[in-house]
């Protein structure tokens, strides 16, 4: 039974989005880390890229597999999270803290309506 | 996928209770992590770990020409056995390529037992015989599948044999003769009491720690599983799956069929030379290979490791040299014990001492050849 914050959204893909308002930080849930296990590498977009909900933009590796990561929104990427490129394992320890990947600036603030709130996120994975 | 169609070995009902992850490996549904892959991996380095092998094959050949049989059809020397005893050694067909790797123990006089690949179990069989049928002494071979007689486990790492004796306590009574499992010198086998039956005990295994490969009836196998375990709990020991089992054999360069070797590879191209007995006489395959350590091949494997923090390398990616793709890496991971990525692959001989690049979606990352096995236990 994976851990669902009631704060945040949640996208089909297994992403989650903590807004405040235009920025918007993202992250992969606990179910999600779970599914991939020991995270040994992830990479992550440069600041100044502009990305499209639905984008691939970046990627999170497990030992055995390697996974893309969508961006949740439309926008602008202001920063990438360095610490988890360094301590990669950090996503499995605090997916929803320390693990987050990185913010965007929202260029379309209405898309967040779109996104999954938690309790159809929970009935998704079966929480 | 339906489960309902992959096979299950005799420890499913324990794979479950320990709550594995299980997945579809040649047909059998096998756990391939339980608590997770690097702290399964690291256990077998550092203390113990115990692998359910029941999806592996067996075969047994026995009698007058089984000798002469066997050191027709694998490419080591199978004479060098003293019964007891086992040695590493291939399958080739006409060519060259691999049929299989495997290891081949000499029981006793006269009777052989082979411990073969999960996923070329029904390959190796129907190879097997349809050379015993050609073999003119056929009558005086007899060649069984006993796959189905048999579950195994293997249990690796430098704390085993503070608990493995009390597992099977006594002498042997078959095979090599000691006063204990722990007597066994590597690649030595002997037939242990257990409960109220016995099971074979090799000193052998595919992760390079020293340890053991227990061999038995389905039932005890399932009773050694939870002796085991329950044994070697004080010590450390932890269930692991074949996701270490991978980066384990991948870390020491073990070659793993389908990856470093298929039909189309042969073990000299490997670097397996080693098993390959020229001298023996006749065997299938003799004529390439001579060939090929006399005068060499158009692909050589090589170890490698990452020169920079990157992405793991990952079988199927191109190895790039001199600014072209030249190869291409059959086993690559992030290793648990160096934290670097690692992995093997072919590249054109010419190359087998250049600086290389990994292409790893799409960019290329430098990387390092280095001499095999690219993780060396640190001196005790």
């Amino acid at each position: 039974m994976s851990d669902i914050p009631s704060d945040l959204k949640y996208t089909k893909s297994h992403e989650w989005v903590r807004a405040a308002g235009d920025t918007a930080t993202i992250g992969i849930t606990d179910h999600a880390q779970a599914e991939l296990t020991d995270i040994v590498f992830v990479e992550l977009p440069e600041a100044g890229r502009k990305v499209k909900a639905g984008d691939a933009c970046a990627v999170v590796e497990s030992v055995k597999t390697a996974s893309d990561i969508y961006a949740p929104v439309s926008g602008e990427i202001l920063e990438s999270n360095k610490t988890v490129v360094d301590d990669p394992a950090l996503v499995n320890k605090e997916p929803y803290a320390g693990g987050w990947f990185f913010k965007i600036k929202l260029s379309n603030p209405a898309e967040l309506t779109s996104l999954m709130p938690p309790e159809q996120y929970k009935a998704q994975v079966g929480g | 996928m339906n489960s309902a169609k992959l096979k299950r070995t005799a420890l499913f009902a324990a794979h479950q209770k320990l709550g594995a992850r299980l997945i579809d490996f040649g047909g059998w549904e096998m756990p391939v992590q339980y608590s997770g892959l690097i702290a399964e991996h690291l256990a077998v380095r550092n203390a113990a770990g115990i692998f359910d092998i029941s999806h592996m094959g067996e075969v047994t050949v026995s009698g007058p020409a089984a000798e002469e049989f066997l050191n027709h059809v694998l490419t080591n020397d199978i004479r060098k056995l003293a019964p007891g005893e086992g040695q590493y050694t291939l399958i080739c067909h006409e060519h060259g390529g691999t049929i299989d790797d495997l290891y081949a123990y000499k029981l006793s006089a006269g009777v052989y037992l082979l411990i073969i690949n999960a996923s070329r179990t029904p390959d190796d069989v129907a190879w097997l015989k349809a050379q015993w049928h050609a073999f003119p002494r056929r009558d005086e071979v007899n060649l069984t599948d006993a796959s189905h007689n048999y579950s195994a486990v293997a249990v690796q790492g430098p704390r085993v044999t503070n608990f493995i004796d009390d597992c099977f306590p006594g002498a042997s009574y078959a095979c090599t003769r000691t006063h204990r499992v722990t007597d066994l010198k590597k690649n030595q086998i002997g037939e242990f009491h257990f409960k109220n039956g016995g099971v074979l005990v090799s000193r052998t295994g595919y992760t390079g720690e020293d340890g053991f490969e227990i061999i038995g009836e389905d039932d005890l196998i399932q009773r050694v599983w939870d002796k085991i375990l329950k044994a070697g709990e004080p010590y450390g020991i932890k269930p692991c799956g074949l996701g270490a089992r991978d980066t384990l054999r991948t870390e020491v360069c073990y070659p793993l069929y389908g990856h470093e070797l298929d039909e189309n590879t042969t073990p000299i191209e490997a670097g397996l030379g080693f098993f390959v007995s020229l001298d023996k006489g006749e065997f299938i395959g003799r004529q390439l290979l001579a060939e090929q350590k006399a005068h060499g091949t158009k692909k050589k494997l090589i170890a490698f490791k990452m020169a920079d923090k990157c992405a793991p390398p990952r079988p199927n990616y191109p190895i790039w040299a001199n600014g072209r793709s030249v190869g291409v890496v059959t086993s690559g991971t992030q290793s648990p014990s160096l934290g670097t990525g690692i992995g093997m692959g072919y590249v054109p001989p010419e190359f087998a001492k250049s600086p290389i690049e990994i292409e790893i979606r799409g960019k290329r990352f430098p990387a390092t050849i280095v001499p095999k096995p690219i993780y060396k236990k640190p001196a005790a």
